[in-house]
């Protein structure tokens, strides 16, 4: 895809969607190491940046009658809080922080990737990757902490004729196993491709007659892309309470 | 740990500087994101479970507090009102029934005066009525004993001029007959 892309520059026409993605050093111009200073470090450390200022400085105040900036604060709380009761149940609140801290992380990391010229960490599958394994991991070793082998009856499904019982063990068991896999690269990939897509119009606007029309859809695929980054960050919470559910309650 | 040996650049970035293949799927990077984020995660994490959270659920609890408090107090008020409203309505009530028996007792007051004045002025209708009638029978009778003298008297005159012996006892006795009719 980005080698098609890369092939494509003749003429005015320069396309790179991908170079945007690169990770390089911000100090020197040495090679990447485990530890070296990147923009991917930069806009991470952003995000948390950005976490702080709203969760701490905005509530500074305690007020009672919120600012406009503890308001915020106090509906992504309850938003996130909600969503943790509905979908988890009552008893997962105490797992509640941990599932906030995803969901800020991955709303702010999805936000600040919409400035022009940012990184967007949230576009890598080694971040992803890391936050779906990492929950389905949590979640497969909480599920076995709290039911022990019971938590296996999560792929045995009681209510189906005991012949398709091990038909269904064997679909349940590949389904669960795809879960971290599909629940990384949706994030990515959609805040890739948006990315990607918003780079290749930005290259049409070399040609002065499709300028205009490139504008036009750089501006459409942003307003879309701002949605795409609520939405991914909200899909990809309200998964993780549901696979959490499914550790908790492993009975159908 | 990534192993370095390009220098300047990864194995990634073609001699132009752009990138090779997907970004995304360059294994020389990934120590480092992973690594900056695990970073990023945990600050966040513990920067929202010791301070942020705990703070914004007492600032919730409290401000559940205080509503519950305001509509407690709102409740108290209202009973208030609804008291006051009915010690006014009581004491309007009141006020009115003692109008209502003070008018009428005076009612009965001036009722009173006034069958005593009415019986008053009957008696002395009455009174008056029976000395008039008194006087009337008085004037009648002598009315009666003025027309029965004249009669006599007429009679004897008439009998003496038509020549006869007029007898005074007769003459009455006749003029009686005839006045009782």
């Amino acid at each position: 895809m980005a080698t098609e892309a890369n092939g494509h520059s003749e003429g005015g026409l320069v396309f790179h969607p991908m170079d945007q993605f690169i990770v390089k050093p911000l100090f020197g111009d040495g090679a990447v190491g485990m530890f070296t200073f990147t923009n991917v470090a930069l806009w991470l450390l952003l995000a948390v940046a950005c976490v702080i200022a709203l969760m701490v400085l905005g509530t500074s105040k305690r007020a009672t009658v919120p600012t406009r900036v503890q308001s915020i604060a106090e509906l992504a709380y309850g938003f996130v809080y909600k969503m943790v009761e509905d979908v988890t149940g009552k008893d997962a609140v105490k797992y509640f922080p941990y599932i906030f801290t995803l969901f800020m992380f991955i709303v702010f990391s999805n936000f600040l990737a919409l400035i022009p010229t940012s990184f967007s960490p949230t576009s890598h599958i080694a971040v992803t990757a890391v936050l779906g394994f990492g929950v389905f991991i949590a979640v497969t070793a909480l599920g076995f902490i709290k039911n022990g082998a019971g938590f296996l009856g999560l792929f045995w499904v009681s209510s189906a004729p005991l012949a398709l019982r091990p038909i269904l063990a064997v679909i349940e068991l590949i389904s669960y196993f795809v879960r971290p896999v599909s629940h990384s690269i949706r994030l990515a990939g959609n805040i890739m491709a948006g990315h990607a897509v918003l780079k290749v119009f930005a290259g049409f606007a070399a040609i002065t007659a499709v300028a205009p029309l490139s504008i036009l859809g750089i501006t459409a695929i942003y307003a879309l892309e701002v949605l795409v980054a609520f939405i991914q960050a909200y899909v990809f919470t309200i998964l993780t309470c549901v696979y959490l559910k499914d550790a908790l309650h492993p009975s159908h | 740990m990534a192993t370095e040996t390009t220098g300047t650049a990864s194995a990634c970035v073609g001699p132009d500087g752009s990138a090779i293949g997907m970004p995304q799927l360059c294994a020389d990077w990934m120590p480092n994101q992973i690594f900056w984020l695990l970073i990023a995660l945990i600050a966040i994490y513990f920067v929202l479970s010791r301070i942020a959270l705990p703070r914004i659920a007492t600032v919730l609890a409290e401000r559940q507090g205080t509503i519950t408090n305001d509509l407690a107090a709102a409740e108290d008020l209202k009973q208030k009102a609804v008291e006051a409203e009915e010690a006014y309505n009581k004491a309007l009530a009141d006020a009115r029934a003692e109008a209502q028996e003070i008018i009428a007792k005076n009612k009965a007051e001036m009722q009173a005066e006034l069958d005593k004045a009415i019986a008053k002025a009957d008696a002395e209708i009455a009174a008056k009525a029976a000395e008039s009638e008194k006087a009337i029978a008085v004037i009648r009778a002598s009315a009666v004993e003025s027309v029965e003298a004249v009669a006599k008297d007429t009679a004897g005159s008439i009998v003496a001029a038509v020549g006869g012996q007029a007898d005074d006892a007769a003459i009455a006795a006749a003029v009686d007959a005839q006045m009782k009719g």
